[in-house]
């Protein structure tokens, strides 16, 4: 389906710069008509970011949008729209309480003088679905009322109704069961046969062998490859291309840890009905451990669970001798076990609360006599711990927002820190973290696994898992394929079980 | 799962109006903790409305008679706007306080006219206000806390529930209470001030040190300011929740209480629509409605504002009418102020 004609869009150097993060590093993607070309890389990579910017959604500080070679500027999504690039949301934006032809023709009603022409737009959108391969659908029907396939056809009826040369189609795979995904993919087709470009991001690599022609990577904010073939791509490259990583690793070296240390975590049979099962391992005293994984395997669930946070279904989680109340975060706190979330500004820090709340957030009432708070004696254990963590900038009542991601991830440490943690799970702790911050991160994960904690990290970057790690656990669809000493493993040997373990 | 990139949380989240660290920065717990400026503008309002007073009314609004009233008349309303500022500042809302003020009122004014003994002490009459303020809240609380309702639905129930109660123990009547030493407790003015203002003044104090001072009120800063967040450090969101709606019924309970002392009259009606004055008061002051930021000095302005607005327009002859559609206009004026406010402390850090 890949033609030479000159490309129907092309994206040149883009950058895009957030307040303290640089979410998109020089982005280039070229996209020809009557394509489907896969956008992949990890969480983080800079995709959401990039359709956004592409929709509208965002303005790049640098770099240029062509459409048929023609510079273009988006300044909103209603623009984008005009231009006819159409973007379906992860979460399809579509209205539950109206019809499926209200939906469609949304904020570009047929209308005449005001009052809606609905015998027309009843017409037009049974073409529309007609087009789909869903002819069958009622277009009085309510959206509400539709699965979760249902409402992407309509998400997608409407792209084809602004007459979109461009859609983009953010995981559309990620609610679908199966026989939905087939029927999706032929909708795919039946698009870019009539010439519609469509850019598909997926985490699933199968599908994007069935599906995609074209493949672009995304790496910390730039593109690492880009219209990769996906017939003669073999997918281990794939995946290095995204996890791999050429700069140096500045991993600090550690002790072998003491073979009579104290087991601390124990993890037994532990379950999450749909995200993982049976997983048990033990953590002792200074050791660490990694999860190694894909996206979506499981492995921010099993530290979630492990923590309380989720409520396992099956299995138990002891710290020492204490056996945890499941599905309680308190109790697992209080045993000493403290979670450095994945998503830091959305479920570790109060951004608007100073840099020294966030810190003693466990720990403020162990300061207060009698519930009264000593707001003397928490500034002072938090501007402690700003300087050994070099937190920067150090004024521990500037607001949590606004610091660096680094600075922010070293402000969740500190708080477990504080609360003097046995046992420190990390999610993606060097998510959106520059390379300078990256290494002192590294830095404090050591000491305080020399100072006796049980750690357990997961990332995405597969190198950073194994350099940091004593023992590393692979994660594969929910399921622990591989338990061992770090120094008996590569980043081949992690992909190849990641690989076994997707294929199974 | 793309949807979770790093940066885009950093952009969804400026979509959302507040104050940051500025503020917070320039005070470190003075009385004014945290919006020195904001109050200062409310100081000012205040005064403008109060000049405006002396000008059109004179000696009339500008004496000590006048202004006692101004402060016996906000101090229903100042308690239980303190106890709404902790349920706000905490993320939630409370619609039901002005029916729980007409519940406590006349459950308590029953227990007085009808069953209760001489020999009983009038302090359980006042108990058996608080009691059913406590429990009104509690009800609130678990609802949204454990039963996930959201906290609009909850307390929306329990405005219209708990006025039909309080008709069906009053059964439409207004009881009279003549507990002499009651009575007398409330007509008491300790050095020169009526002890409504007392009451209105301690709960404000205690309302002031419990959000400020205590792990109690950093808590409630903590959950609505980052629910997910709170809990995954360990704080107990959904019992916290619970208390606060609780704190907020015992507000409306020692509300109850008062109207009782101030009109010696248990009515179904007492309390009707204070809820949405609380609420105006609350706002107006500077606590942000979508949680994680509350003032007690605000909230103690806000009420002063609206009180003494309506006494300058009482005094001037002016109708009930003329005072809400002013009332209305200080809402939206406040408001937009604050956002202003707020936008340029954010340009500024």
């Amino acid at each position: 389906m890949v033609n030479e004609d000159p490309p129907l869009l092309q994206m040149r150097g883009i950058v895009k710069q957030f307040p303290g993060a640089r979410a998109l590093d020089g982005v280039d993607l070229e996209i020809r008509a009557g394509e489907v070309h896969c956008l992949l890389g990890q969480n983080g990579a800079g995709k959401s970011t990039l359709i956004k910017v592409l929709a509208g959604a965002h303005q790049p500080t640098e770099g240029e949008i062509l459409l048929d070679g023609q510079p273009v500027t988006i300044t909103h999504p209603v623009a984008g729209l005009k231009l006819g690039i159409a973007t379906m949301y992860q979460e399809l934006d579509v209205v539950d309480g109206l019809s499926v032809a209200e939906n469609i023709y949304l904020g570009h009603e047929l209308a005449t003088g005001g009052f809606s022409q609905r015998r027309a737009a009843t017409a037009s959108t049974r073409a529309l679905l007609k087009r789909l391969g869903h002819g069958d659908m009622s277009p009085h029907r309510e959206v509400g009322r539709l699965s979760a396939a249902g409402k992407q056809i309509v998400s997608m009826a409407r792209a084809l109704s602004h007459d979109a040369r461009v859609i983009v189609m953010d995981e559309p795979s990620a609610v679908l069961d199966a026989e939905e995904v087939t029927n999706l993919f032929r909708v795919v087709r039946e698009l870019t046969a009539s010439g519609v470009a469509v850019v598909y991001i997926s985490h699933r690599l199968d599908e994007i062998r069935q599906i995609g022609d074209r493949i672009t990577v995304l790496k910390d904010g730039r593109t690492v490859a880009t219209g990769l073939p996906v017939a003669d791509t073999p997918t281990a490259e794939l995946i290095k291309l995204m996890t791999g990583r050429n700069v140096e690793y500045a991993i600090p070296p550690r002790d072998t840890i003491a073979p009579d240390a104290p087991t601390v975590l124990t993890v037994d049979g532990l379950a999450l009905r749909g995200a993982f099962s049976d997983v048990s391992f033990e953590v002792r005293a200074g050791e660490v451990v990694g999860l190694a994984g894909l996206v979506g395997s499981g492995r921010t669930e099993i530290l979630e669970t492990v923590f309380g946070a989720r409520k396992a279904t099956a299995g138990t989680v002891q710290v020492g001798d204490r056996r945890l109340r499941a599905g309680s975060v308190s109790d697992a706190v209080t045993a000493g076990i403290g979670l450095c979330p994945e998503e830091r500004k959305s479920q570790g820090l109060i951004l608007d609360e100073p840099v020294y709340r966030n810190i003693t957030l466990s720990t403020f009432a162990r300061n207060a006599t009698a519930s009264f708070l000593d707001e003397g004696a928490e500034r002072k254990v938090a501007r402690e711990q700003i300087h050994a963590l070099d937190v920067r900038p150090s004024d521990p009542d500037r607001s949590a927002r606004t610091l660096s991601g680094g600075n922010q991830q070293k402000v969740l440490l500190a708080r477990w820190l504080v609360h003097g943690c046995r046992v420190l799970l990390l999610d993606e702790p060097t998510r959106g973290v520059d390379v300078g911050a990256r290494a002192e991160i590294y830095g404090l994960i050591a000491d305080l696994a020399a100072q006796g904690a049980a750690v357990v990290v997961v990332s995405s970057d597969i190198p950073e898992v194994i350099g940091l790690s004593d023992r590393v656990l692979v994660v594969s669809e929910g399921r622990v394929v591989h338990d061992g000493p770090a120094s008996g493993i590569d980043e081949h040997r992690v992909l190849d079980l990641v690989m076994e373990g997707s294929a199974a | 799962m793309s949807e979770h990139d790093v940066t885009a949380p950093a952009a969804d989240e400026s979509a959302r109006v507040e104050q940051v660290a500025k503020a917070g920065e320039t005070s470190r717990g003075g009385l004014l903790s945290g919006a020195t400026g904001r109050n200062l503008g409310l100081v000012i309002a205040l005064v403008a409305i109060c000049a405006f007073g002396v000008i059109t009314a004179g000696e009339r609004f500008a004496s000590i008679d006048n202004v006692l009233t101004i402060l016996r008349l906000a101090s229903v309303l100042g308690v239980i706007s303190i106890g709404m500022t902790f349920v706000i500042t905490g993320g939630g809302i409370d619609l039901s306080v002005g029916s729980v003020i007409g519940l406590a009122s006349v459950w308590a004014s029953t227990l007085a006219t009808q069953t209760m003994a001489e020999d009983l002490h009038w302090t359980i009459m006042v108990l058996c206000a608080l009691g059913v303020g406590i429990g009104a809240g509690l009800i609130n609380g678990v609802l949204i806390a454990y039963g996930k309702v959201v906290a609009f639905i909850a307390t929306l129930a329990m405005l219209v529930s708990a006025r039909g109660l309080a008709e069906i123990i009053a059964r439409r009547q207004t009881q009279i209470v003549r507990v002499d030493p009651f009575l007398d407790f409330f007509r008491s003015s300790p050095l020169g001030v009526p002890m409504l203002v007392w009451i209105f003044v301690l709960v404000s104090v205690a309302g002031w040190v419990l959000l400020n001072r205590t792990t109690f009120g950093r808590r409630t800063i903590a959950v609505g300011g980052n629910p997910e967040a709170a809990r995954l450090a360990g704080i107990k969101v959904k019992r916290h929740t619970m208390y606060l709606y609780a704190l907020c019924g015992l507000t409306a309970g020692i509300g109850g209480v008062m109207m009782l002392g101030r009109t010696t009259a248990g009515s179904s009606t007492n309390g009707q629509l204070y809820e949405l004055d609380a609420i105006a008061a609350v706002v107006v002051g500077g606590t942000l409605l979508i949680g994680g930021r509350g003032t007690i000095v605000g909230t103690f302005l806000g009420v002063l504002i609206f009180t003494t607005l309506s006494n300058v327009f009482t005094q001037n002859n002016l109708s009930i009418s003329a005072q809400a559609i002013a009332k209305g206009v200080i809402i939206v004026v406040a408001v937009l102020l604050q956002q202003r406010i707020a936008e340029r402390s954010r340009a500024g850090t």
